[in-house]
């Protein structure tokens, strides 16, 4: 099946069609769950331990990824129930600031690696990025497939990539990501979803946060359908990973709600789901709050970072 | 369990029942001069409100103001009534919520489908028709189409205020007057459209609107005075129909027992969905339900299991709550006879599962079911069971499907689930449905006409052709 491109392509056609009409009415009806009292305080909490807190910009530095790590570790300085993060995300050169700033906490360092956003560069160039990334100590990889050669149909080159990073990894988790946004169609979604579970992702993850559209309930759905029926066929549990554009804590809710329902209470660890992100939790400690207290906080009772 | 869903009610308290319901009778409400009964909810068995049902007489007084109210409501500019059925139709969506809940209550549907599908959608047939009702001469059926008179409507218990809309909305564009009779156990939410109606302003007799149960029907049904009968039921009743309402023109939305055909190259997540909303929505009292799974039989097993892997994560129980997707059954008769078409399906051999579920011990309900390892030759296979329940039959060539799909005295629905466009063509014109639903199952829209052939019976509701059976042509 991973011999050619005509192999891979014959494997992943052969896959059912996904159809867009349907998939939307499927994602639309889950969110119309509505959870209340107990459960969004569940909810709450489990999307809190889920979220990998991000940034990657271009004037990110040391200083912004301490004080984005001391977040991490205690969300909410008032409240020491309101639990850690999952982890921080952020560009190679600086996750020795966070090693550093994380140590002896349970949140791990992510990074993003392979010429992250656009995977623009030589297949040597991006292993040498994710070698800095876990020499520096980050536990979890980020990377982005090759979204030309996929539209292509080069998928054997998509796919040796992602084996040569998994490779590189060493012990790390790798994340990869699939930018569905420039994949376009769900059936490409599906595919590429496929094409990452047998290269050996220990995520798949929809988008880097740089396009629009990102994360959408489609796309999450026909992620999650993939990872429960790559777990059906092989015994073996992949995570799923949504970034870009989800802030509100009512998507975090909904979202779960599909995890639970399309993969299964299994995923809903943080083991298996991550939320990438960085203004949701924010706001999820703020529904916290009014849970807590009835009243809703302003926007100046959480930190800004 | 991880992630136990909170009870997430909408309050009772919206639907703002009443003590008790009468008729609407040339443009007032009274007490109707026949037994007062009264209506529960099939969810708690608990009473909700009184009905003074109709007697013979008032359907006399209903049929002779319909009859006074006919020349000058016909003769009104079309635009004219298109004001007043506008109104009608942003007078339901006004009251939306409160009109859903009722529906709930009433008739034991999940809220979610009286909020999300029966109430827009009734307001949307109110639209959709408005427009038709100043461009009736662009409509196809000549220069100056005229109404066909005075209207006898007779209405089910499985979408009662959808099921009052799609025969008033057409009715009254059109320029006819009707007298229309709800369900017995499901006259609420008709009866608060009446109150709708008479706030809209139309003038009395326009619209009748009479509580009652079968003997009423007869009543209307056997009318001299009226021009037409347009009744929606069980085929059964559609025969009688057929047979008594001598003289008058008539159309009939009857049963079904409707194949719903996945193929090997089906987008089979989104199949499931379609599987499930086929006979599932509305507890499958759904005269248009994919009650009949076709299924290929290369991906027969894979679809089954997929099939119960979802089926786990349906929720049944109180309909008010916002989370639940199966409701109660309407009423005991109704249990009953769903009972009794699952245990024949068990003694001629197919085999019956049923996901996990808590069935409250109070109201009517019934666990949704699959049959599998059925016969073409099984009452559950042949039968309509009107209920939340399925039976699944394979089949290997495509002309085995079309075979077996058209092999039922029925033909209102069908769908049909592939990737490959040509054969969807092919397959629609080999099913004798009135309805074939490509790679999507119950989508209901006005624009898109709705009806039966063989005893699924006939006539055309919704779209232009709906307005066929209100026009004299």
């Amino acid at each position: 099946m991973t011999r050619s491109d005509g192999a891979l392509r014959r494997f992943l056609f052969g896959l059912p069609g996904v159809d867009q009409v349907g998939a939307e009415a499927r994602a639309a009806g889950l969110f119309t769950r509505s959870i209340k009292t107990t459960a969004k305080a569940w909810a709450i909490d489990t999307a809190i331990r889920m979220v990998d807190l991000t940034t990657l910009e271009g004037a990110d530095t040391p200083g912004k990824v301490r004080s984005l790590c001391a977040k991490a570790m205690r969300p909410d300085p008032g409240d020491a129930t309101a639990p850690p993060v999952a982890a921080v995300c952020i560009y190679s050169d600086l996750v020795a600031t966070a090693v550093d700033a994380l140590r002896g906490s349970s949140v791990a360092v992510a990074s993003v690696a392979t010429a992250f956003p656009s995977g623009r560069a030589s297949l040597a160039t991006k292993l040498s990025d994710v070698r800095d990334a876990v020499d520096s100590g980050a536990s979890e990889v980020d990377m982005v497939i090759d979204r030309g050669a996929f539209l292509a149909g080069r998928y054997l080159s998509v796919f040796e990539e992602i084996v040569a990073t998994k490779d590189a990894c060493g012990p790390a988790h790798l994340k990869v990501i699939l930018e569905t946004g420039e994949l376009v169609t769900l059936d490409n979604a599906r595919r590429a979803s496929w094409l990452a579970l047998l290269a050996g992702a220990d995520f798949i993850k929809t988008s880097t946060g740089k396009i629009t559209p990102a994360a959408t309930p489609p796309v999450a759905l026909t992620m999650l359908e993939a990872v429960r029926d790559f777990e059906a066929a092989t015994g073996d549990a992949r995570g799923v990973k949504l970034a870009g554009g989800i802030r509100s804590s009512k998507d975090a809710v909904r979202y779960l709600v599909m995890v639970n329902e399309v993969a299964g209470e299994r995923w809903l660890d943080p083991a298996l789901f991550r939320f990438g992100a960085s203004s949701l939790l924010n706001d999820l400690l703020l529904q916290r709050h009014k849970l807590a207290t009835g009243a809703y906080d302003g926007a100046d009772y959480v930190t800004v970072d | 369990m991880k992630f136990e869903y909170a009870p997430a009610p909408e309050s009772r308290d919206i639907a703002r029942l009443k003590a008790s319901y009468g008729i609407f009778v040339d443009g007032e409400f009274r007490a109707g001069a026949g037994e007062a009964v009264k209506t529960i909810n099939p969810a708690n068995e608990e009473p909700l409100a009184e009905v003074a049902e109709a007697a013979p007489s008032d359907v006399d007084d209903a049929v002779r103001a319909a009859r006074r109210a006919f020349s000058s409501w016909a003769g009104l500019p079309g635009r004219e009534r298109a004001k007043y059925l506008y109104r009608i139709a942003r007078a339901i969506q006004e009251r939306s919520r409160e009109l859903a809940v009722l529906e709930s209550l009433d008739n034991g549907k999940p809220i979610r489908e009286s909020r999300d599908v029966d109430v827009p959608l009734a307001a949307a047939h109110f639209f959709y028709y408005a427009g038709w009702a100043d461009k009736l001469e662009y409509a196809g059926f000549g220069p100056d189409p005229r109404p066909v008179g005075v209207a006898g409507q007779v209405i089910p218990w499985n979408f009662p205020l959808l099921m009052a809309a799609w025969k008033i909305a057409p009715a009254l564009a059109c320029g006819n007057t009707v007298v229309l009779k709800p369900a017995e156990t499901t006259p609420l939410t008709a009866l608060t459209l009446a109150e709708i109606i008479a706030e809209a302003d139309l003038p009395p007799g326009v619209v009748n609107i009479l509580a009652g149960g079968p003997s009423i029907g007869e009543a209307i049904v056997q009318h001299d005075g009226l021009d037409k009968i347009a009744f929606t039921g069980s085929t059964e009743v559609g025969k009688i129909i057929q047979k008594t309402a001598i003289g008058k023109r008539v159309s009939l939305e009857l049963g079904g027992k409707a194949a719903n055909i996945i193929f090997e190259d089906a987008p089979l997540d989104q199949a499931i969905e379609g599987i499930v909303n086929g006979i599932f929505f509305n507890q499958g009292h759904v005269c248009c339900a994919g009650s009949r799974l076709l299924v290929q039989e290369s991906v027969a097993d894979e679809v089954i299991a997929a099939l119960q892997r979802r089926l786990t994560t349906l929720r049944l129980g109180d309909p008010l709550d916002k989370n639940t997707d199966i409701g109660a059954i309407n009423s005991a008769a109704q249990l009953a006879r769903i009972r009794e078409l699952t245990a024949s399906g068990v003694e001629e051999g197919a085999h019956a599962w049923s996901p996990p579920c808590d069935i409250p011990e109070r109201g009517y309900w019934f666990a949704p079911t699959v049959f599998t390892h059925v016969s073409q030759a099984n009452r559950i296979a042949r039968e309509e069971i009107f209920g939340p329940v399925l039976s699944v039959l394979t089949f290997r060539t495509p002309a085995e499907a079309v075979e077996k799909a058209n092999n039922t005295p029925y033909g209102l629905s069908a769908g049909i689930w592939t990737e490959k466009g040509s054969r969807i063509l092919w397959f629609a014109q080999q099913l004798r449905a009135g309805v074939v639903w490509a790679n999507t199952f119950n989508r209901f829209d006005p624009g898109a006409p709705f009806g039966g052939y063989k005893e699924s019976g006939f006539g055309r509701e919704g779209g232009r052709h709906g307005l066929e059976a209100y026009l004299d042509v």
